[in-house]
């Protein structure tokens, strides 16, 4: 199996040289050093979600929810602000909503035995319907005085580079060094693998599924000020949004099998790439809104084919629920 | 006393002193003939509001501004909240038609959907009007925004901004199935049309999100440093737009225009902060007591529903650094709901 995650993943990489060699030859304009930070700076937040996700589709499991922990918990620090609250009591506060939040996914999948896919579709509405009713005013909530100096989170440049890489790159570390250097990492690959081995061989496997949900929350909420900080509000209702599908077509695209155990950041760094080397080559080009879905669907397409060509389905990789 | 000594002196005063005072003592009050009627008119009758959404600075201020103006009367007040659901939207209208409200108020997602379904509440004896966004049946009345006008406005005043300058431009639109997005674009198109000397360089739609309005135009200034103005679509989205404007470092250099309800903190103090340059504003809070009034006038007239149809296209505001700081120029949410 190891043979063909790697053909998968220079599959995506030739894809990937590919586009960005044809757009730096006939593009004008794309192959500048200030237009490859933009590339990165407009991706940064979409591949910090891509980490997100990664964890628990490696763990055998995906979560809808994730675009719920990027909206309302920073959504929450915002509007805390806005009422006069002060700004490490709206994040503390917003912190302890985030991981609340990840526990009950986690309790849901890992002690309820729910499918990952429906009980975090449901929690992902339970939350977004939360933050709509009870703690938002407005469906955008706007930067207040209070915030000010936050906003370096997301906008401005830190040795040349744009604040937004930064915080992808460090998010990039924290879970490679998560996933590859920690016992928790390594349980996470197993119970992805089989869940069942994994547990016979006496793994925890149900806190360890927990945890992957917390800390999937957690980075969400994480991607969620960082955008916040970078267009200076929470537009609260991109929860509706399609976001969640280019989340998962980042983590496909990259080589991360949805059947669990295989993968890890460097696959996500991929994806991110040739996401963000099509989107800004067809802004580049000015290519019309349904034709960059048409481009963005075929190729999402193209990896869940190519996906299910090179790790087929079978009874032992099938799980309920699966997508 | 010497002066009543004269007894046609004296009489004259007391008729003077009872001619004064005699319509105060007959005084019993006349009835105004009108206002009871309108009273009952109004008392005990059903308004359903029907938004694409509520959560946002525009069905909140219509919601407050009409809630203000019409429960002091007794008039019941529904809502409908569609939640950005075209669906959901029409199953509210359908029901409703049953319900028999006296007046619907219907914020219409597009053109089409809702069209067929107002027709046939009018025809059942419900008063419709439509707010910002009307549909291909035009009813009772119209309150809105003259999308085309704005689209005109903002283009306007991009190209006297780029007025010896670069003459390059982007367009950042909303969703394209929203027909406020197209017809603003109608408007941008008339303004250029007269304008052969703009090129503009990007034409994209953003879909209402602040994050894509951000991506897309900071691609668009990496490939044109020069530009001198963007046409956006909505002040909501295009906080994203000034983001990008102002990590280029570009303010005052790019001309920024946008639209919107007006809502301060959405509008005035981000031109004050000088992320927009023109900010075109359809005055939530004077749009809800057109509203407010049409729906008066309706109900106390008892005239047929679909038998009048009229339309009050609303005066837009133009929010520039001038008037930003103006108390009337932009409204406060929670000011308006008190």
């Amino acid at each position: 199996m190891k043979r063909f995650r790697f053909n998968q993943q220079e599959i995506v990489f030739a894809v990937f040289a590919l586009l960005f060699l044809v757009f730096s030859i006939f593009l004008r304009g794309f192959l500048t050093p200030d237009n490859m930070l933009t590339l990165l700076q407009n991706v940064a937040v979409l591949g910090i979600l891509g980490l997100a996700m990664a964890i628990v589709v490696i763990g055998r499991g995906i979560d809808i929810s994730l675009i719920a922990a990027l909206a309302v918990p920073p959504g929450l620090v915002l509007q805390m602000v806005q009422n006069g609250h002060s700004l490490p009591a709206s994040l503390l506060t917003a912190v302890l909503l985030t991981i609340a939040f990840g526990l009950v996914n986690g309790w849901l999948i890992a002690y309820a035995e729910v499918p990952s896919l429906f009980a975090t579709l449901a929690t992902g509405l339970l939350l977004a319907g939360l933050g709509q009713t009870a703690l938002f005013q407005l469906d955008v909530v706007q930067w207040s005085p209070g915030m000010d100096g936050f906003e370096r989170l997301g906008q401005g440049t830190i040795l040349g580079i744009p604040t937004s890489i930064w915080m992808f790159a460090i998010a990039c570390i924290v879970v490679a060094f998560l996933l590859r250097q920690t016992r928790w990492g390594a349980y996470i690959y197993a119970i992805g693998d089989n869940p069942y081995a994994a547990r016979v061989t006496g793994i925890p496997s149900r806190p360890i599924i927990v945890l992957q949900y917390v800390i999937t929350a957690l980075i969400g909420c994480f991607a969620g000020l960082v955008m916040a900080a970078s267009v200076n509000s929470m537009p609260t209702r991109i929860f509706n949004s399609t976001l969640i599908y280019d989340v998962i077509l980042v983590v496909v695209l990259g080589g991360i099998g949805l059947s669990g155990g295989r993968g890890g950041v460097l696959n996500v760094v991929i994806g991110t790439l040739v996401i963000g080397t099509m989107l800004n080559g067809m802004t580049i080009m000015d290519i019309s809104y349904a034709g960059q879905n048409l481009i963005k669907g075929v190729v999402l397409l193209l990896a869940v084919i190519t996906d299910s060509f090179l790790n087929p389905r079978n009874e032992e990789t099938a799980q309920q629920g699966d997508i | 006393m010497k002066h009543f000594g004269n007894p046609t002196k004296a009489i004259v005063a007391a008729l003077g002193l009872a001619a004064m005072t005699a319509p105060a003592l007959a005084q019993q009050g006349l009835d105004e003939p009108f206002q009871k009627p309108f009273k009952e008119a109004l008392a005990g009758k059903t308004v359903a509001y029907v938004p694409v959404a509520m959560n946002f600075d525009l069905t909140e201020g219509w919601y407050a501004g009409l809630k203000k103006e019409l429960e002091p009367f007794g008039v019941k007040f529904v809502i409908r909240d569609a939640n950005w659901n075209t669906n959901a939207g029409a199953q509210a209208v359908t029901s409703l038609i049953s319900e028999k409200p006296a007046v619907m108020v219907v914020h219409n997602p597009d053109v089409q959907t809702y069209a067929k379904l107002l027709q046939r509440a009018e025809n059942e004896g419900i008063y419709v009007i439509q707010i910002n966004m009307g549909s291909a049946y035009r009813s009772s009345a119209f309150v809105g925004a003259n999308w085309v006008e704005i689209g005109e406005r903002q283009t306007e005043g991009v190209v006297k901004a780029c007025e010896g300058k670069s003459n390059k431009i982007a367009i950042i639109q909303g969703a394209l199935s929203a027909a406020a997005s197209a017809y603003t674009l109608k408007g941008v198109e008339n303004v250029l049309a007269k304008h052969p000397e703009i090129k503009v360089v990007s034409s994209q739609a953003a879909d209402w999100d602040a994050a894509k309005a951000k991506a897309i135009t900071q691609t668009v200034l990496k490939q044109n440093p020069d530009l001198c103005g963007i046409v956006g679509f909505w002040d909501g989205m295009d906080i994203g737009t000034a983001a990008a404007v102002k990590e280029a470092g570009l303010i005052g250099k790019v001309f920024v225009a946008t639209s919107g309800g007006g809502e301060r903190k959405g509008a005035c103090e981000l031109v004050k902060s000088g992320a927009f340059d023109l900010n075109m504003s359809y005055d939530v809070p004077t749009q809800a007591a057109q509203m407010a009034g049409t729906i008066k006038w309706l109900l106390s007239s008892g005239i047929k529903p679909g038998s009048v149809k009229g339309s009050e296209y609303t005066t837009l505001i133009p929010i520039t650094k001038e008037n930003a700081d103006s108390q009337m120029a932009c409204w406060n949410l929670s000011d308006l709901k008190k």
